[in-house]
């Protein structure tokens, strides 16, 4: 039997967002057509900027869809950079620092928060733009925004908020975190993959990545891909972030079983998502983990994969200063009760034959 | 059983896979990923894990099997990469799949494989795993043409025992093929791999070069006597045994080939065919697949890998870890190959060939 814990990947398809799909695929209309089937277009896409607008805490008109979280990180560094140094942190999602080449990297501390006395440092100097995730994918560690926020205001500098994993899963809101966009992503939310959002300040100009016909008020060109909108506006009204109390109890079961048994968690002193937790197994190969624990139906993750596949190195807990490799178990919104309990079973029978293999080796 | 099939994305290593599902085991895939390809065929933009890797990724679909991509770059490039331009920067001449088996594959596969609780680990290595009275021996292929054993004797009694090698009784590939298009595999008429992997292009010199930018400089080509008879432009274009690119002319003497490499002086010496061949051969970091010999025991050996074993005796001296061969009839030792020692079709160990002991008149390299 298989348990899905890899939300952090993607969350399982919200019921509200299933439903809102299906009936947008009927619609034959292009919201941007002048005649009735494009007017009824127009209002499904209007009705999910609303929800995402109001979820987030953004005027409808400076919601600007995308085709997804990467694409949404990287509209705002290409459309909001011109004339500014790029700053990111160092436990970025590689959507955002690979569309930051030249950015400079911040370092984070050992818990994985940022290094606020070496962001002030180089937020001095000239104008920047900060792009600092909300959560991150791999720990759940949050960085302090309150504190971040008021540094870039300080130092004149533009921030961008990488919200894709807290979107959802904490009250989050653009002009509660003093933000200057927000990046969020519907299959993180609990709607279909192929859709995001970018959402602004009221009055920021951006350039955008795609002119196109104009669309979203000439910041995205492109027609809309309307079931995947209307799908990530449901799931945004859906998403109950007063939910979490009960995903954090079964994440701390789950973490309080492994660190009796010899585990690590990364990030483990920092406030963090309340589904997540990056366990560590000192001495096991966190590739081994995966397809050990995936063998035993258990579905986790390591590190960022790649296309391929592979398991890579993790640049989150190397940022960290953690030599070894981590495991993220992430709670879907839909987690069963017993969670805890099967993924506690198929984690201590894992570390067993792996400790006993290691016992073994050293004879 | 649960067992672990290293799948290349070939059509040996994919008929293997397809092979134990239909014998009913529960099998798990593992493809490495041992170099980036993209960088490898030097085209911007390829992917990093290249043809070989969907490959195996759409085989274990149709096999309805788990199939998981292991990154092994970094314990590639250490194990088999750089030793492979180090034993060019020594004058020897490297045997890259052996460094392969011999660490990534059977080494760190095994391991893997007892981790994930599997009792074995199958491969598509064309070799016969035979249970025999003091456990699991290695045998010849059954397909001579196809025999592979040679590259197997780096592999220990305990992982031997762990292995299987399905392919070991198959008459030939055509039968192989023919196993995979009645699986309705798709990589049933894929062409056989070629070379050596890391270097698609096959100018492993330029790589070597790379690697050990003192293998690229140029020196001279002498005879045994010492006279200059030419230039070359880096031993690292050169092996023990090489007729061809020593660019002497044709002139009306004898041809001459590649007797010995001097990386100190970066010296490469050369001799008539005849001057090459050496009666007596010593290897070292030897593996044995039978309890040691402790007197000299008839044998047959290989010292490539394109050759049929040839009669020698071999002698094991335990304290120097060292194996000694007196050849039957003379043969061109070319140091770092490996050197098996079989006893009919069975695998009884081997080693990798040191240089020859050099002669008091001539200083050490």
């Amino acid at each position: 039997m298989a348990l899905y814990l890899d939300a952090n990947a993607t969350e399982p398809l919200r019921p509200e967002a299933r439903a809102a799909v299906l009936a947008a695929l009927d619609l034959p209309g292009n919201p941007s057509s002048v005649h009735a089937a494009g007017r009824a277009a127009r209002r499904v896409l209007e009705v999910a900027r609303d929800q995402v607008a109001a979820r987030f805490g953004a005027a409808p008109g400076d919601v600007v869809f995308t085709a997804g979280g990467t694409e949404a990180n990287a509209l705002a560094i290409h459309g909001l950079s011109a004339g500014r140094r790029v700053l990111v942190g160092a436990t970025e999602h590689p959507a955002v620092l690979a569309a930051a080449p030249g950015a400079t990297l911040l370092p984070v501390r050992a818990y994985g928060t940022l290094d606020l006395d070496a962001l002030a440092a180089a937020l001095d100097g000239p104008p920047a733009l900060l792009c600092v995730m909300a959560a991150n994918n791999e720990t759940g560690v949050l960085h302090p925004m309150a504190q971040v926020a008021a540094l870039a205001r300080a130092h004149g500098a533009l921030l961008h908020v990488d919200a894709v994993q807290a979107a959802g899963r904490l009250p989050l809101s653009l002009a509660g975190l003093g933000a200057d966009s927000l990046a969020i992503s519907g299959h993180k939310l609990g709607g279909p993959k192929g859709a995001g959002a970018l959402l602004l300040r009221p009055g920021l100009a951006l350039a955008p990545l795609i002119a196109g016909g104009g669309q979203e008020r000439g910041r995205r060109g492109g027609t809309e891909a309307l079931p995947a909108i209307a799908g990530l506006g449901a799931a945004a009204q859906a998403a109950e972030p007063d939910a979490a109390a009960r995903l954090a109890a079964l994440r701390d079961a789950i973490e309080a079983a492994c660190l009796a048994m010899g585990a690590r968690v990364a990030g483990q002193g920092a406030p963090r998502l309340p589904n997540t937790t990056c366990l560590i197994l000192p001495g096991a190969a966190a590739e081994t983990q995966v397809i050990a624990l995936d063998l035993a139906g258990m579905q986790v993750s390591a590190g960022a994969a790649c296309s391929s596949g592979k398991v890579g190195r993790s640049h989150v807990l190397a940022a960290m200063g953690e030599v070894e490799g981590g495991i993220r178990v992430s709670l879907p919104w839909n987690a069963p009760e017993d969670a805890a309990e099967l993924f506690i079973q198929a984690w201590s029978a894992m570390r067993d034959r792996l400790s006993r293999r290691a016992l073994v080796g050293a004879r | 059983m649960r067992i672990l099939v290293a799948m290349s994305g070939g059509v040996d290593s994919s008929v293997v896979a397809a092979l134990l599902v239909e014998q009913g085991h529960e099998v798990v895939g593992a493809t490495l990923q041992l170099y980036d390809h993209g960088a490898a065929i030097q085209k911007k933009g390829a992917c990093c894990a290249g043809q070989d890797i969907h490959d195996a990724r759409r085989v274990a679909e149709t096999l309805g099997i788990p199939h998981y991509v292991l990154d092994r770059e970094s314990r590639f490039r250490a194990a088999v990469i750089d030793d492979f331009a180090a034993t060019y920067a020594r004058g020897e001449t490297p045997i890259p799949c052996i460094r392969c088996n011999q660490t990534v594959k059977f080494q760190d596969l095994v391991e893997l494989a007892r981790d994930l609780g599997c009792e074995a680990l199958a491969t598509g290595h064309y070799a016969r795993r035979v249970e025999g009275a003091e456990g699991a021996e290695l045998h010849r292929a059954a397909d001579p043409v196809r025999d592979q054993s040679y590259f197997l004797f780096a592999t220990t009694r305990d992982q031997l025992d762990f292995c299987r090698f399905p392919l070991g009784d198959m008459p030939d590939k055509a039968a192989v093929r023919a196993v995979a298009e009645r699986l309705g595999l798709a990589v049933a008429a894929k062409p056989d791999s070629q070379d050596i992997c890391f270097v698609p292009e096959g100018s492993y010199d330029r790589l070597v070069a790379k690697l050990r930018p003192e293998t690229a400089e140029p020196g001279e080509i002498v005879d045994t006597e010492g006279r200059v008879l030419g230039q070359h432009q880096g031993i690292g274009r050169y092996t023990v045994g090489q007729g061809r690119g020593l660019g002497l002319g044709g002139g009306a003497g004898e041809r001459l080939f590649v007797s010995a490499i001097e990386p100190g002086r970066r010296r490469i010496v050369v001799a008539p065919r005849a001057a090459l061949a050496q009666q007596a051969a010593v290897a070292g970091e030897v593996n044995w697949l039978i309890d040691p010999p402790a007197t000299p025991r008839p044998v047959q050996v290989k010292l490539r890998g394109r050759e049929a074993p040839r009669a020698a005796t071999v002698a094991w001296d335990a304290d120097a870890g060292l194996l000694h061969l007196a050849l039957a009839e003379p043969n061109i030792v070319a140091a770092g190959q490996a050197c098996v020692v079989y006893d009919g079709d069975r695998v009884l160990g081997g080693g990798f060939l040191r240089a020859a002991k050099i002669d008091s008149g001539e200083a050490a390299a």
